[in-house]
């Protein structure tokens, strides 16, 4: 069962729809389940190269720069925040030029303190240069948000990066650095979803330490902590029966790294997936069997009762552990909504992560 | 509660007796919220045409950012500008020719169209992705769809050849616009990477200054909440709520006599309630219970009328509209719920106004005392004194109006202050005759007949103020319209020098016209000219390029003009300009005038001033090759022919037949003038039919004033009838004290009407529209206006006065055996 977390952020593939429909206030699955028909196709044994994959696949239907972080400000007081930037193609084919190119691009913003929670989105064209991204020198960005390369940024790890965003009510700039290559997720970045053939390219750079301003309110305050980006690209990412998701990525004081998730379906059964990082960069899945997800306690946001507090337990690897969130309200009233924000979990491990649930 | 029943009961009898006097309440209620309501729903439905185009993805409701020479600018800037955090969105606007229409075309970004522009229509999700991919869609409102003739879903070309992609209504959309995405657009229009105007939404953050960003290439344009075309067409909407109002107190007047007349006569029997021990509370809950459900269903009554009113003056208001200011209003009329409630409301605050008096008078009458003859003369005078300091008063006001007032307000305020202190004055004026008339007479019966007429003068005052503010709106406003008309007429024959006018659909048909039209022998002449739009001081000005031609030195009208004005224009720095817009820029002859063009500012010294009646735009004219000098991208398409006149007819079939032109790309100038002319009379349809209305208001009001006088007049004409005056003889007595106060009336209207017409023409017109017409004096007419005021007092009188001649002797001997 290799159904793997690329679902997690399935609902990109309803990026043109939400940007699209955001007057109307309408939200929904739109284009999730559709064929790939006229997109290209993933298939196994492709080889990565960097520079040229941190860069946009246009020619795929859906594709993702996803960033959280876990910080700490100089009182110790624990804050997270997320950057994405989603990319999707409106039609297959050649590349539009001008406004007649097919490509939509969204960005979700956040920050989480204890008491706080902030959001924004926003939505571009592509084709006039509002938003896109380029592999050399790294750029990524859309309005004036921006996760950006130096000349000095190294094509392996990613790193170092300057990233941006602002808001009304909150902005922050941070520089993340990172000295392990970038983690190629399933079979050596190829991500296989489902035996209907969905799969998706995927890798991660889990092993960011980032350093900045964040600032809420106009008052701006430093912080530091770890960083984790996740890159995947696909046509055809989600199966029709799944109703949405519960998704962790953690930070082990160990420096390991762990990345769980859970796929519910309409028939109320539901399909756990891990993967482990060691400290040193090397990755292994975790057989589904040896995955024990158990919501502890939820929390009423936006009308909705969220598990929002998880027991967590991996045999095979002697872990058992209690995630508590953050800030129990960290909803994500974006277009497409969901529920996005960090945690800290103790047991027989101890670290931060965050946390999404999509779906409910 | 069943007390109350049995009261209303009573009460309610007195109309099953009185039909005629039911009727005339009702009639006067009726009237005045028909005509109230069906003004303000045609003032609605205009306001609400305006909104829509105001909000129509950022019209004059949000600010935006815009190149200083009104020129459309690179995109490149769009994206500098959101990448520096400026939420910004591109819009591209031009014209284009579809089925032989020019339509605007405006090009939008949906994704980022801010989402706080006011009502701008909305899309669905799937709507949207339809809109922005390939084949993408033109958004049209339901008008514009019905004027193109065209199904939706059809894909029409437009004049260049290229063709819109599929057309798709949206009810909310403005007329008239067409609306495709912002890369569609720019591909019509031929115009890659350009853009009109960026809009500014809500900024999501603190963006970097602007000069920093694109330094002084674009400047903002804050928002205004009132549009150009709310302000060109507030004089005109002010117009028809004088005319509204001016109707409804006309109604009133007709309620306040009914009601008071029904009062009169139900004396007796409110005496007998309160002494059968129905207290006076409750007598007076139960009158003005009446007197508000009679309001509620002749307000409904006349809400239908109101709409009906509205429904079929729509038409002629939008083609007036679109005549003068180029506004486009729907032809089907939409109501909202508020214009229902408010129509009721002002017939229920209406009636209850109209019935003050009496229900005073019921709520302190004494049970026992019966009603005290009138002490008409004690009374009368009091109230006269008074009546008139509050006419000088009102005169006053519109003197400092006059010396001090700029403001079309200002204006229609001293034409207010004129007509109400007209009208209070007018009873003093009335009085001061009959005394006179009096004073001469010697025979007792004479005697009596200035007495007697002096005395009704209080009960008729209010009819004959009515009738007196009627004529004197109808003296002014056809004053008005006929001097317009002759002037517009004579402008029209000078204007329109040309005998075949063409409209090219682009510069290459135009060249190919021209070389066509140089083969022909029976062509004199060919005068090619050309229009640009551009902006002086923020307003919207129009370019218009003449010929050098002795044709229009001989014709072209110019209101005033410097020595060897047409010469001077020929090398190009210098202009002519439209009335309105000397007055707009307070430009005169001999100043010089600074119009942005596209290679820098292009100076022009005014030596002519022209009347340019029905152009809601400001206009300048110059020499047509200095023009395309100055603005290369001026279209060469409109030509302009001298032509023997029996060969017309041959010359249009022939340029039909070789360019594929239609009726509206080329016309002689006999269509044109008929196709201006039409348009003019439709313009004052309005005026006219409203002017009709009010008249006719105002006969009714009369005729049920005298009605009431003549119920409440038994006691003063059955003594002469005892005496031995025959009621034929009581009748024509009657009939010439009504025709000589009305005559005295319409004299009165005549000099009144004529000041209104002055203040239209001198202070409205010139404030409205920013032209002043000469002002003439139409004799004939007043003498008609004077002859039907006559006759239609004749015929409300004669009801009444019949009816005397005809009265059963018994009636008469009541008098003498009532109580009163």
């Amino acid at each position: 069962m290799s159904v793997d977390r690329i679902s997690r952020r399935a609902f990109a593939g309803g990026i043109a729809a939400l940007a699209l429909a955001r007057q109307a206030g309408a939200q929904g699955y739109a284009g999730l389940g559709e064929k790939a028909d006229g997109f290209a196709k993933v298939t196994p044994g492709k080889l990565f190269a960097f520079p040229g994959d941190h860069g946009p696949h246009p020619e795929f239907r859906i594709e993702w720069w996803y960033l959280t972080a876990n910080l700490v400000d100089f009182s110790g007081a624990a804050c997270g925040l997320q950057w994405t930037l989603f990319r999707q193609a409106a039609q297959p084919g050649p590349q539009g030029e001008g406004w007649a190119n097919q490509q939509v691009w969204m960005a979700h913003a956040a920050v989480t303190r204890a008491d706080t929670h902030r959001f924004t989105e926003v939505f571009s064209r592509g084709g006039v240069g509002q938003a896109g991204v380029t592999a050399k020198p790294f750029d990524a960005w859309i309005d004036d948000w921006e996760l950006k390369g130096f000349d000095s940024t190294d094509d392996r790890t990613l790193a170092p990066l300057a990233l941006k965003a602002s808001s009304t009510d909150f902005s922050y700039a941070l520089t993340l650095e990172a000295d392990r290559p970038v983690v190629l997720q399933g079979d050596r970045g190829y991500s296989r979803k489902s035996e209907r053939g969905q799969a998706s390219y995927y890798y991660s750079q889990p092993f960011y330490r980032a350093r900045g301003t964040l600032t809420i309110d106009d008052k701006p305050v430093d912080v530091s902590g770890q960083a984790w980006m996740d890159r995947e690209w696909s046509s055809q990412p989600l199966d029709a029966d799944q109703t949405g998701w519960d998704w962790l990525s953690l930070h082990l004081a160990s420096g390991d790294k762990l990345m769980l998730y859970r796929l519910r379906q309409k028939d109320g059964r539901d399909y756990p997936f891990g993967n482990w990082i060691s400290a040193a960069g090397e990755t292994q899945m975790i057989a589904g069997g040896d995955i024990q997800m158990v919501p502890k306690a939820t929390a009423e946001v936006a009308g909705r009762k969220l598990p929002v507090e998880w027991q967590i337990a991996i045999p095979s690897r002697s872990l058992s552990i209690l995630c508590k969130p953050l800030n129990p309200k960290a909803w994500m009233g974006t277009g497409f909504s969901y529920w996005e924000g960090p945690l800290s979990f103790a047991g027989t491990h101890d670290g931060v992560g965050y946390l999404e649930l999509t779906g409910y | 509660m069943r007390r109350a029943l049995w009261v209303l009961a009573v009460l309610l009898s007195h109309w099953r007796r009185h039909k005629m006097q039911f009727a005339t309440l009702l009639v006067g209620l009726i009237a005045a919220t028909a005509l109230w309501s069906g003004v303000q729903a045609i003032n609605q439905q205009a306001r609400t045409a305006y909104d829509r185009a105001a909000a129509t993805f950022g019209g004059a409701r949000t600010a935006m950012l815009v190149a200083p020479d009104a020129a459309t600018f690179p995109q490149e800037l769009y994206v500098k500008l959101r990448r520096a955090g400026w939420p910004v969105s591109p819009t591209l606007e031009g014209r284009v020719q579809v089925n032989g229409r020019s339509l605007r075309l405006l090009g939008i970004e949906p994704v980022t169209l801010p989402v706080e522009i006011g009502n701008a229509p909305r899309l669905g999700a799937s709507d949207l992705s339809s809109f922005v991919a390939p084949p993408g869609q033109t958004l049209v409102a339901p008008e514009t769809l019905s004027d193109l003739q065209e199904a939706e879903g059809a894909s029409v070309p437009i004049s260049n050849g290229a063709k819109l992609p599929p057309l798709r209504v949206l009810p909310h959309l403005a007329p008239g616009v067409l609306v495709v995405d912002i890369g569609v657009a720019q591909r019509l229009l031929n115009k890659p990477d350009q853009v009109s105007r960026l809009l500014i939404g809500q900024p999501k953050s603190k963006p970097a200054a602007l000069a920093s960003v694109v330094g002084d290439q674009l400047q903002r344009v804050e928002p205004t909440a009132e549009t150009e075309l709310e302000r060109l067409t507030d004089s005109f909407h002010l117009n028809l709520t004088a005319f509204g109002l001016l109707s409804f107190f006309v109604g009133l007047f007709i309620v306040n006599s009914a009601v008071g007349l029904a009062f009169e006569q139900r004396l007796p029997m409110l005496r007998t309630l309160r002494a059968c021990g129905a207290s006076a509370r409750l007598v007076n809950t139960v009158l003005v219970v009446e007197l508000v459900a009679l309001a509620l269903v002749a307000g409904l009554i006349g809400l239908v009328c109101g709409y009906f009113i509205a429904a079929v003056l729509l038409s002629d208001v939008a083609a007036s509209l679109r005549g003068l200011y180029g506004a486009q209003i729907p032809g089907q009329l939409s109501l909202r719920p508020e214009w229902w409630f408010a129509g009721i409301g002002i017939s229920i605050a209406g009636a209850l106004v109209a019935a003050t008096t009496s229900l005073i008078k019921a709520i302190r009458m004494p049970v026992l005392t019966t009603a005290q003859p009138r002490a008409w003369q004690q009374r009368q005078r009091r109230w006269l004194v008074l009546q008139s300091l509050a006419a000088c008063a009102v005169f006053a006001v519109g003197l400092l109006l006059l010396g001090y007032g700029q403001s079309l307000i200002a204006g229609f305020g001293l034409l207010a202050a004129l007509m109400l202190g007209a009208a209070l004055i007018l009873p003093a004026l009335l009085e001061l005759l009959l005394l006179a008339g009096q004073r001469a007479a010697r025979r007792p019966l004479a005697l009596w007949f200035w007495a007697d007429s002096r005395q009704q003068l209080s009960g008729l005052s209010l009819a004959l103020m009515a009738l007196l503010l009627a004529l004197a709106v109808n003296v002014g406003v056809s004053t008005m319209v006929e001097t317009f008309s002759r002037t517009f007429l004579g402008w029209l024959d000078g204007r329109l020098a040309a005998d075949v006018y063409i409209n090219a659909s682009d510069n290459g048909q135009g060249v190919a016209i021209r070389n066509w039209l140089k083969e022909r022998s029976d062509v004199q002449a060919v005068l090619s000219g050309g229009r640009a739009d551009t902006q002086v001081q923020g307003q919207p000005v129009e370019l218009l390029g003449l010929p050098d031609h002795a044709l229009y030195r001989e014709r072209w009208p110019l209101l005033e003009a410097a020595p060897q004005a047409w010469t001077r224009l020929v090398p190009g720095n210098a202009a002519f300009i439209s009335e309105q817009l000397s007055r707009r820029l307070n430009v005169r002859i001999g100043d010089v005038i600074e119009v942005p063009a596209p290679g820098g500012n292009w100076e022009l010294d005014i030596v002519g001033i022209y009347a340019d009646y029905g152009n809601p735009k400001g206009q300048l004219t110059v020499n047509v090759a200095a023009l395309i000098r100055q603005f290369p991208q001026t279209p060469q398409t409109r030509i302009g022919l001298i032509v023997a006149k029996e060969n017309i007819p041959g010359l249009i079939g022939a340029l039909q037949k070789q360019f594929a032109l239609d009726d509206r790309s080329v016309a002689d100038q006999a269509t044109v003038k008929a196709e201006s002319i039409r348009i003019f009379n439709r313009t004052f349809a309005v005026t006219s039919a409203l002017n009709a209305f009010t008249l006719g208001v105002a006969g009714i009001a009369l005729f049920t004033s005298l009605l009431t006088l003549a119920n409440s007049r038994l006691p003063q004409l059955a003594p002469l009838w005892a005496i031995g005056i025959t009621r034929p003889h009581l009748a024509a007595i009657e009939l010439t004290k009504t025709l000589s106060v009305a005559l005295f009336t319409a004299l009165l209207a005549v000099p009144l009407g004529l000041l209104v017409a002055w203040c239209l023409i001198a202070i409205v017109n010139v404030k409205a529209f920013g032209w002043r017409l000469p002002f003439h004096i139409f004799p004939l007419q007043l003498v008609e206006l004077v002859a039907v005021a006559l006759v239609a007092s004749m015929l409300a009188a004669l009801l009444p006065v019949i009816r005397l001649a005809r009265m059963q002797p018994a009636n008469l001997v009541k008098v003498f055996a009532n109580e009163r």
